[in-house]
């Protein structure tokens, strides 16, 4: 049977793709941030993931303000690096495990979250970014180490779902994974934040000590965490750092007991504060 | 209009329903900037080109002088405009140097140093009293 085996979160900065995309990683500016992440790739190639079970959002790329689904699913066989304004992203084309991800959904809707079936649809920086540096520069015409399952998260319009709701998705989902036949190793991550501002006369705003306490509960007490309210995210984190909900779906998915083997928090990069972690599923 | 939970944060705008009902065309605009096609059309006559897009006067008058803060007042959101942003070159950490008005020597030097801190940006109250 397919397992869950560990959670990744991890920032999804656009300008952390663009940095890599131009070779800039090594300048003062971009090393500290990317020093965080050398165990991280270290640790990859031993995890070797099958599969990538990945939770992002889409910043107005395959959904612009027409259409706004809570949820969705990516059920296509693969999905392009779309043009975000400045070009597509040189990255690979990320391929999907086809028939796991409908079986997810399938197995999701029975269990009451109604999702969207995308079929159709292009990723942005918010899905390849965490690729990106998780694996290291890839190119183009090479391919992902991992398939992935793209769930999508609207957190661009207020109010994006809860933080319990993405909890307890979360353990949706590790039911889904875990009644797929095949075997296969299974990571989940959750990406997004950490606290930053990108708009308006606040822009800036960084909550260092509020994001540190965040991460002690990703490991510790995930159950409240997933308490969070929407006004705490908007008012201490930044009107953009409400986006961390999508964490609390990777965190639903693991075990109530984790090891945490890494962790990363660095500001700046663009407007945002950067975090990272790793946990373990305990077995 | 009732009050909300969030109105209370300074410098902040939550785009809520309402936010997205009356931004929807201005919206709409931006995003279209997201592809070179329409971009190279916009750029060759931008009248043109907003004319296809039902926007309020004040809006399109927002576009036109790229007023980034009016932008977002008028119901614009950030992820939005900051394609027409793109469109100009001009990248979202640049772009936060204009909004915050502190120009984009002293927004970079700011989050290099940590950024904006939370003490003192919490509410309303906490601006007024500076």
């Amino acid at each position: 049977m397919a397992r869950i085996t560990a959670g990744v979160g991890c920032s999804h900065v656009p300008a952390i793709g663009v940095a890599m995309d131009t070779g800039n990683t090594n300048d003062v500016y971009w090393k500290p941030v990317f020093n965080g992440f050398e165990k991280s790739r270290e640790w990859m190639k031993k995890q070797n993931p099958d599969v990538i079970f990945l939770v992002y959002n889409d910043h107005c790329t395959a959904f612009d303000a027409s259409c706004i689904p809570t949820f969705s699913l990516g059920c296509a066989a693969e999905f392009k690096p779309a043009d975000e304004g400045w070009g597509p992203r040189p990255v690979p084309v990320v391929k999907n495990h086809q028939k796991m991800a409908s079986h997810i959904a399938q197995s999701l809707i029975l269990d009451e979250f109604d999702i969207t079936i995308m079929n159709d649809m292009e990723v942005d920086h918010g899905l390849t970014v965490p690729l990106s540096v998780m694996y290291g520069d890839v190119k183009p015409e090479e391919e992902w180490p991992a398939l992935v399952i793209p769930l999508c998260v609207n957190v661009v319009q207020y109010p994006p779902p809860t933080g319990n709701r993405c909890y307890n998705l979360g353990k949706a989902v590790r039911r889904a994974i875990e009644s797929y036949e095949e075997d296969l190793n299974v990571v989940i991550f959750g990406t997004g934040g950490m606290s930053h501002q990108l708009q308006y006369k606040r822009a800036g705003l960084i909550n260092s000590k509020w994001d540190k306490n965040f991460l002690d509960l990703m490991t510790r007490d995930p159950l409240a965490a997933s308490k969070i309210s929407h006004l705490e995210y908007l008012r201490e984190t930044g009107s953009e750092g409400i986006e961390m909900v999508m964490w609390h779906v990777m965190r639903g998915a693991l075990n109530d007991e984790v090891t945490e083997v890494h962790r990363h928090y660095h500001v700046p990069a663009s407007n945002t504060a950067v975090g990272h972690i790793i946990l373990e599923n305990n077995t | 209009m009732a009050e909300k939970d969030y109105d209370d944060i300074p410098g902040t705008f939550v785009f809520d329903a309402e936010r997205s009902r009356e931004g929807y065309h201005l919206n709409q605009f931006c995003i279209s900037l997201r592809l070179q096609s329409n971009r190279d059309v916009f750029n060759r006559d931008e009248e043109a080109y907003l004319n296809s897009y039902p926007m309020t006067p004040e809006q399109r008058q927002a576009v036109r002088s790229r007023n980034w803060n009016l932008l977002l007042e008028l119901g614009g959101n950030i992820y939005y405009t900051a394609k027409l942003a793109a469109n100009d070159g001009i990248n979202f950490q640049n772009l936060a140097g204009k909004m915050t008005g502190m120009g984009v020597e002293a927004y970079r030097d700011m989050m290099l140093s940590g950024g904006r801190p939370i003490e003192g940006n919490r509410s309303n109250d906490e601006w007024e009293k500076n």
